[in-house]
């Protein structure tokens, strides 16, 4: 599968992508998964992260959140339903949403960027470390990482998605909790999987496909649907209301102010004459911030 | 697999990993298998998705696989013979057994002997001799004779001495009431989920049971899996799709050891080692095979005399000869000790024995026996009166280091109180050497060299080739006692000191030494090729096989444990053409049982054997393919009466059949018989590390178990597994916790009899309190994992410091779960 582009950061130019690509999702059945991390891992090797130094704090968890290193973590919570007791495993992840949070608030040119087949993917050449994604994402997902002064989250292995592979983590899923497909053909096996659940006296199960982000390319199958709470999962998940306004009509208010003043200092330029103390004049390369050092 | 073998003949998993796909009820019982086999774990998945099967998961905590399961059920550790009696009680007295089954393919018919009984008040079977406390007379467990030589049956069931009255009796006492006074679950629960688990008695449906070492780790685990065995064979599971006793096997070629000769008193093949008064060849195979005890039954171990000289022409070659016995003077056999019995050198006795001073060296590959032994402290001590020891291993580990500092200081040594030479050989592991596994559905499949060991380290057939060659050439140069055994033996390989694993393979399938004739005398194997049937073997020293059982995995057709075809006629999963499964790549075993008396299949859905009228179809059947299912040569061929023991004659140490009794530290005395309150028939080990805890010092119930991000005490030197988890931790319910103000992360302090450790406080819901015979208990429990080298925190939380030196008697397995201690904050 090639990698057209649907949307790129902080770009006005339209995506060169030209052909029609399905979008491409991954199931997470959260009823059939048994917490052996074997995706925590898979993920980590696949993509040369190392270890993460970490402690036992009194439970199943190989980490309390997502690191820069850590892209796949499953959450254990332990729920009483009623006296019947409950150990819900979770993969967090990047849920790769249609309108994504994070990309909407990039303010570096592609940064971050969408292909046609729906995968959401930093490119850390381009990122600036400002953190913008951090605070536009619903989910919590991307982390900065202080070294590198980047951020980094899940790639859904676009690499390996290109050439015609499964995600790593899908891969390595021993119980198929975790399978990849075209976004139709993932929804058919989810919703298959929520009717026997229902049947099987799970009355609230659903597919977790939050559509305040337009829809998500992880779509999970949980089987206490109305409390997504429990499974560390937002209950209705949008583009943080900040990020829109700034991105959508307070962009067209911030560059209407910025073509206000460029208008101004053009007329004060054809008023009054250049400036006429050059000592004056700061060196660019002593005053303009680095601007990956910021944060 | 001492339980299997006696009660169905072979001991292994009956079906496959991919076979329980196609069950509708699956009980986890005894096991973990979502948390340690989370592999072969996406069969139940498939059968939860593809047929809505129900899984059932009844265990002292709420672990990974009660996560997904149907139905979960905590039961106090160690009482799982209770609630498996109460299963079966529940099955025979609301009528769900499969009646035509029972009758047909288990013992139910026959008459147990009139000796034979069961005093229920002080909880011992016949020739229990009160003074030495011990079974002094087993010989009325057994049935009853008639004059023509075969047990006497009454295919009615209505015989009050028919095994299947004798039993419905016996069972009678495990009502879902005293169910729930020994295993603290409700009565309400355990109905709930009999109904469930006994819904599979009928021909359409078929349930499987998945156990582990959660069963085999008890002084009662034989009699326990013998118990899950009595309920499938009420059930009508044994030998259908979907059904099935599955032993799930915790390491990779831990069948592959067990078949090969690993356990001390058998030889490959389950040939059992030849004894110090089985003087010649023919008093060893005439003591070695059973006598039928029906009248058509196969009783195919009347054939250990072709096993036994084929396998002694492989262990000796050209020096086994006519004249010798085909070797067999030279052979080993199993001395008597001071008491009569026959000597046991089983893990536990080993220990015991050096501990004693009684061993002057040991080799240790692939081992670490001062973590994965009982009672790290006596291993420590024992390890100590050594002259030598040898490690053979991927890393340094507990035992090659047991002469350090800190581990010493756990028995009050020092390093300059041990004369201990200890040699460290580097071993290659799996993926760095060729070979085969044989997984726990039976099947022997080679695997490939992925990289060449680091450094000095070399495949193990190569170490042990080293040492031989070394050992003969002593033999050869200075004499010796007896040095014919070590002179002889057959070491035939192309390269003497690394043998190549594939000719060690072609040796283990064997092949026709001289042309191999039938009746009529025409050749039916001939010179030099590779054997492919068992039947093929002859006992005149004409054919060569190092392990009868492995027959047909490696036949001129080449090494077929290199298979790879995901062919499936069947439709349901069984693979013939996946690498080879013993025996005969049979893929079910006593896929007899699969269909009726007349050869239909109970379940045309889920089809394991049909007669067609003229041959057997599917799987591979247990006898030729031609003869009719009217011959009644009996669906388990391996055992004299040709059909499957509930009640089990003369093979058990503690009983013909299993009754409940407590762990040997137990916080209650045996609601049913406090006076045996737990197996009588173990024998306590006298060293001074062997100590017991009372309940009033000790009472809280703890277990041990293993955790998917690890394997046993190996990946404690992988730095993503010790990622996953890094530190010893305690699994503490909340309740408890509360009691002992100790919060969640708490470093708490675990202490048994035998000694203690220390770890973070994992607070929790999944185990809850229990109220056993009206009063409270609490049950912890810990992973295995850690101790004193390694990555990550190794500081020193051997889990089997405080676990006890006790063995059931006839598996010699220890005690792990189910054992005493205190809990404190520290």
């Amino acid at each position: 599968m090639s990698l057209e582009l649907l949307r790129i950061s902080a770009s006005g130019s339209p995506a060169p992508g030209v052909r029609s690509v399905p979008a491409v999702t991954k199931l997470v059945d959260t009823t059939t998964c048994i917490g052996c991390k074997a995706c925590e891992v898979a993920c980590q090797e696949w993509n040369d992260l190392p270890p993460e130094p970490t402690t036992q704090t009194g439970t199943y968890q190989t980490l309390p959140d997502l690191t820069a290193n850590f892209w796949n973590l499953i959450t254990f919570n332990e729920h009483d339903d009623s006296g019947t007791l409950r150990w819900l495993m979770r993969k967090d992840q990047c849920m790769h949403c249609s309108e994504p949070g994070c990309l909407i608030a990039c303010p570096a040119p592609g940064a971050i960027v969408q292909y046609a087949n729906g995968i959401v993917d930093f490119q850390q050449d381009h990122c600036i470390g400002c953190g913008y994604c951090v605070t536009g994402c619903p989910f919590d997902v991307p982390k900065f990482n202080p070294r590198t002064r980047r951020v980094y989250k899940c790639t859904l292995c676009v690499d390996r998605v290109s050439v015609g592979l499964q995600p790593a983590c899908v891969k390595a899923c021993p119980t198929s909790c975790l399978q990849f497909g075209t976004k139709e053909a993932m929804l058919e096996i989810a919703n298959r999987r929520v009717e026997q659940l229902k049947a099987s006296g799970f009355a609230r199960a659903a597919v977790y496909d939050p559509p305040g982000v337009g829809g998500t390319g992880v779509v999970t199958v949980l089987a206490f649907a109305d409390q997504p709470e429990l499974y560390g999962l937002p209950r209705d998940p949008t583009v943080p209301m900040a990020v829109s306004f700034w991105k959508g009509p307070l962009k067209w208010i911030g560059n209407l102010a910025m073509l206000g003043g460029l208008a101004v200092a053009a007329i004060h330029y054809v008023r009054f004459g250049r400036k006429e103390d050059p000592d004056q004049i700061p060196n660019p390369k002593d005053q303009i911030p680095n601007s990956t050092t910021r944060l | 697999m001492a339980s299997l073998a006696a009660t169905f003949g072979r001991g292994a998993m009956t079906n496959g990993w991919t076979d329980i796909r196609n069950a509708d009820v699956v009980l986890a019982m005894g096991g973990n298998p979502a948390e340690n086999h989370p592999v072969g774990f996406r069969f139940v998945m498939e059968a939860k998705r593809n047929r809505n099967a129900t899984l059932v998961c009844v265990d002292p905590r709420f672990n990974r696989t009660a996560a997904v399961a149907d139905r979960f059920v905590q039961i106090r550790a160690g009482t799982d013979i209770a609630f498996l009696g109460g299963l079966i009680n529940y099955a025979l007295t609301h009528n769900r057994f499969h009646q035509e089954y029972v009758r047909l393919f288990t013992n139910a018919p026959l008459l147990v002997s009139e000796r034979y009984a069961f005093d229920s008040a002080r909880g011992v079977f016949s020739g229990w001799d009160a003074e030495r406390r011990a079974y002094t007379d087993i010989s009325s467990w057994t049935y009853d004779i008639g004059p023509d030589g075969y047990a006497r049956t009454d295919p009615t069931l209505q015989h009050p001495r028919s095994v299947f009255q004798v039993m419905r009796q016996f069972y009678a006492r495990y009502t879902p009431e005293e169910v729930s006074r020994i295993c603290g679950c409700s009565a309400d629960d355990f109905v709930k989920v009999a109904d469930v688990i006994t819904s599979t008695y009928t021909p359409d449906r078929a349930g499987t049971i998945m156990y582990a070492l959660g069963w085999t780790h008890h002084s009662h685990s034989v009699q326990l899996i013998h118990a899950a065995a009595m309920l499938q064979l009420l059930l009508g599971n044994i030998g259908r799709p979907g059904g099935g006793l599955n032993a799930l096997r915790g390491h990779a070629n831990i069948q592959g050891g067990t078949d090969c000769g690993m356990a001390y008193h058998n030889l490959p093949g389950y040939i059992p080692v030849p004894k110090v008064g089985d003087e010649t060849l023919n008093a060893f195979v005439t003591a070695a095979t059973p006598r039928a005890l029906r009248p058509n039954s196969t009783n195919f171990w009347s054939n250990t005399d072709r096993f036994v000289v084929s396998q002694l022409k492989a262990f000796y070659g050209a020096a086994a000869t006519r004249q010798n016995e085909f070797g067999y003077r030279l052979h080993p056999r199993l001395p008597q000790s001071d008491g009569g019995a026959y000597e046991n050198w089983s893990w536990a006795y080993i220990f015991d024995a050096m501990h004693d001073g009684g061993l002057e060296g040991f080799f240790s590959f692939g081992m670490n026996p001062v973590s994965n032994g009982p009672n790290s402290r006596k291993a420590i001590a024992g390890l100590s009166k050594l002259k030598w020891l040898v490690v053979a291993e991927n890393f340094e580990q507990e035992t090659a280091a047991f002469w350090r500092d800190d581990i010493l200081s756990l028995v009050d040594l020092t390093p300059e109180d041990v004369q201990t030479e200890v040699f460290m050989l580097p071993a290659a592991n799996f993926a760095e050497k060729d070979g085969s596994f044989v997984n726990s559905a039976r099947w022997i499949q080679w695997k490939w060299k992925a990289v060449d060991p680091p450094g000095d380290a070399k495949p193990d057939q190569e170490i042990v080739a080293r040492i031989f060659l070394k050992v003969r050439e002593l033999y050869e140069q200075e004499g010796g006692t007896f040095p014919d055994p070590i002179r002889g033996l057959n070491w035939w390989y192309s390269n003497p000191t690394s043998p190549s694993l594939e000719e060690v393979s072609r040796e283990i399938n064997g092949w026709a030494l001289e042309d191999v004739r039938d009746a009529s005398g025409a050749v039916v194997v001939g010179r030099g090729r590779q054997l492919s049937r068992f039947l093929d073997t002859r006992a005149d020293g004409s054919t060569l096989s190092g392990n009868w059982l492995y027959i047909g995995m490696f036949t001129d057709q080449g090494n077929l444990a290199q298979r790879r075809s995901t062919a499936d006629p069947s439709g349901l999963g069984r693979y013939p053409e996946w690498t080879f499964s013993w025996p005969a790549n049979r893929r079910i075993l006593y896929n007899r049982c699969s269909a009726d008396g007349d050869g239909r299949p109970w379940d045309a859905t889920r089809v394991g054997i049909a007669w067609n009228g003229e041959r057997w179809v599917g799987d591979t059947p247990d006898y030729t393919v031609d003869s009719a299912p009217g011959a009644d040569l009996g669906a388990f061929i391996m055992l004299p009466e040709g059909v499957a023991r509930l009640f089990v004659p003369g093979q058990f140490a503690d009983g013909p059949w299993s009754e409940h009794y407590e762990p040997v530290e137990s916080p209650v005395a045996n609601p049913l018989h406090p006076e045996h309150s737990s197996n009588p028939a173990v024998r306590p080990f006298g060293s001074p590390f062997d100590t017991l805890g009372t309940a009033e010092e000790y009472p809280i119930v703890c277990t041990t178990y293993r955790l998917t991000e690890h394997f046993h005490y190996w990946t404690k030197n992988n730095p993503y597994a010790v990622q996953l988890q890094p530190e010893f931790f305690v699994e503490i319910p909340e309740e408890l916790a509360r009691e002992k103000g100790i919060a969640n992360g708490d470093q708490v302090r675990v202490t048994s009899a035998r000694g203690s450790i220390e770890g973070k406080a994992m607070v929790t819901r999944r185990i809850k309190p229990m109220q056993i015979d009206g009063r409270q208990v609490y049950q912890i429990g810990f992973p295995i994992h850690w101790g004193f080298l390694g990555r990550g925190a190794q500081r020193g939380s051997l889990a089997n410091l405080v676990t006890p030196t006790v063995v059931d008697p006839n598996s010699f397995a220890p005690e792990y779960k189910g054992f005493l201690v205190r809990l404190e904050k520290v």
